[in-house]
């Protein structure tokens, strides 16, 4: 009974302001596709324009044979008529209606009987069906984050626009909701385009991610292709280099497959010269004495409260712990070793280690976590 | 003392009528001023609040003209009814619409464009029709900015008095309201019944708009303490 699955085309250009250029080109099949980035890259935008809330100068947004907005043919369906069901970060419920009310509201051309089926159908699927006759400003964030799914995907749209949706959820409550829209689509086979700038969200939703930057598309693939192998910083910063330096090669070994490189740093608390951290890293085509880029994730690092020995990383760095700070379930350590790195570890591992700021500590980093990166 | 009860009872039917019409009138002209992208709104917007700085000499004087048996509206009116417009409680309730626009529109369109962008687009997304945006979401959600407008142009029909002597005149039953009766009054010297009338007028704003201001602000609490 369902319709068949259909394609999301869209190829948008758009001017926004002076200094931006929004020109983007992709399809989205059936399934998740992420738009990834860091605020201001454009990701809203495209989504406005597939919505219809904004249009572009110039461009072509279809799905599978119906086309919603097309500049040279001078085609552009309004909103109501896209069938583009739109989740905003603000969730925007209407503050003066019940849950159910809310949820009812795109369903005005059924019968009253089909509406209350439908409703209940979805309100269970989602699991808010106890919340039906409270105030949409009475409910909790992630029940907010249910209603509004529930109030889009009840109109059975044909794509499914999702702008940061879960960006103020804590994890579990995130999992539990990004399943429940999985098992949505399993049955409705929809293109659903996710805004995010996290990168957990990535991993757990990707199927297919498209990095964009500056309002240009700068990488698409599946997540694990995307962001284990940047070409660009951009999409190096984007994919969790938390730890970005610029190093100068200072040796080269063709033989072994390495370099080694330093990193320029400043004079560590109490002590007059900077002491020089080394680096090994991975060979890359460049002359002893050039200026290359260097990023190392903050989950590859790993740390000791001892000088580890008989270990195959070939890079232990001394330093000193400067700052905690727990994010959700990790622990984002910032250690002092001439320069600053971002180190992550779980609760446990600061538990057992009891890591305090002012610890002395040794940070491993094998060769291959050393990710060069073009300017 | 007596009071003219006559002059009361049309003064209330008058400003009844007047700010039905401009609740009307005044939506989709709010509307429009709250949504509009045109470059030129600026224009309505200065025409909408001209009536709040003209003296009602003014406005009165040009609504009589272009009432009056000279012009095309008044001559289309004699031939349609037979009569002139001007001096009738008809013509009062077309200039006082004139003289009340800005008490209704101002209050309707700024209570519409605090609604939330979002909302709108967000009825867009699932289906809804612009009419149907503006009857479920816009209005319901500016509910306290209509009440508002409508109370103000109510109230501000209520104490016109130089429209209504330009092009209404002084005819008991048919254009003769409070403010003009007052004014009758000290003309006469009956000072008495002026005070009298202008205390029963001067009370009944002030509880017409006291009790329209109280539930506004009930409302307004209400919706602040579910928000929060």
């Amino acid at each position: 009974m369902e319709p068949a699955p259909e394609t999301l085309r869209a190829s948008i250009r758009k001017q926004l302001g002076q200094a931006f250029h929004l020109d983007v080109a992709f399809e989205a099949a059936p399934g998740f596709t992420i738009l990834f980035g860091a605020s201001g890259a454009g990701k809203t935008t495209v989504l406005d324009c597939v919505a219809g809330t904004t249009y572009p100068d110039e461009g072509h947004i279809a799905i599978g044979d119906r086309v919603l907005f097309d500049a040279a043919q001078r085609i552009a369906l309004p909103t109501a008529k896209r069938r583009a069901g739109y989740v905003f970060q603000s969730l925007s419920l209407f503050p003066h209606m019940t849950v159910e009310q809310n949820v009812q509201y795109g369903l005005s051309h059924l019968s009253r009987q089909d509406r209350a089926g439908r409703t209940s159908k979805i309100l269970e699927a989602f699991r808010i069906a106890h919340l039906a006759k409270q105030s949409a400003r009475q409910i909790s964030g992630g029940e907010s984050q249910r209603v509004a799914l529930a109030r889009t995907l009840v109109t059975d749209p044909a794509v499914l626009l999702l702008d940061e949706p879960l960006a103020a959820l804590d994890a579990p409550t995130k999992s539990t909701i990004v399943e429940d829209l999985r098992q949505w689509n399993r049955d409705h086979q929809i293109p659903i385009l996710y805004v995010t700038h996290s990168r957990e969200e990535v991993f757990a939703l990707g199927e297919r991610v498209i990095v964009l930057d500056s309002g240009h598309v700068v990488a698409d693939g599946t997540p694990h292709e995307v962001i284990t192998a940047p070409r660009q910083q951009t999409v190096a910063q984007l994919a969790g280099f938390e730890n970005i330096f610029d190093v100068t090669v200072q040796e080269i070994h063709p033989e072994r497959g390495t370099m080694l490189c330093r990193i320029e740093s400043s004079a560590p608390p109490g002590q007059q010269t900077a002491v020089p951290v080394l680096l090994e890293t991975p060979l890359v085509r460049a002359d002893v004495g050039s200026i290359l880029r260097v990023g190392i994730r903050a989950g590859d690092i790993l740390l000791a409260t001892s000088l580890p020995q008989g270990l195959s990383a070939r890079n232990v760095i001394p330093g000193r712990v400067t700052s905690l700070a727990q994010r959700d379930v990790i622990i984002s350590a910032h250690v002092n070793c001439g320069v600053e790195m971002e180190v992550h570890l779980t609760l446990a591992a600061r538990d057992s280690l009891q890591l305090a700021p002012g610890r002395e500590v040794w940070l491993v980093i094998k060769t291959h976590s050393c990710y060069l990166m073009q300017e | 003392m007596t009071i003219d009860w006559q002059a009361f009872r049309l003064t209330l039917e008058l400003a009844l009528i007047v700010s039905a019409i401009l609740l009307l009138l005044g939506l989709p002209i709010a509307y429009w001023i709250a949504f509009s992208q045109r470059r030129w709104k600026f224009l309505v917007e200065a025409i909408v609040a001209l009536p709040i700085v003209l003296p009602p000499t003014v406005l009165g004087f040009y609504v009589l003209v272009a009432l009056g048996p000279r012009s095309p509206l008044g001559r289309w009116w004699i031939n349609l009814t037979g009569h002139t417009l001007a001096f009738t409680f008809t013509g009062l309730v077309i200039g006082s619409i004139l003289y009340s626009l800005p008490f209704a529109v101002q209050p309707f369109a700024a209570s519409f464009a605090a609604v939330d962008r979002k909302l709108i687009a967000a009825s867009a997304t699932l289906g809804a029709s612009p009419l149907r945006t503006f009857f479920r979401v816009i209005a319901p959600l500016s509910l306290p900015g209509l009440i508002t407008g409508s109370a103000l142009s109510f109230a501000h029909t209520m104490g016109e008095f130089g429209v209504v002597l330009m092009v209404g005149g002084n005819i008991p039953g048919v254009t003769r309201t409070v403010s003009i009766d007052i004014f009758d009054r000290v003309q006469a010297s009956d000072y008495a019944g002026a005070n009298a009338t202008a205390l029963f007028l001067l009370i009944l704003c002030f509880a017409i708009l006291a009790i329209v201001y109280g539930v506004n602000r009930k409302m307004w609490t209400v919706t602040s303490t579910l928000s929060s």
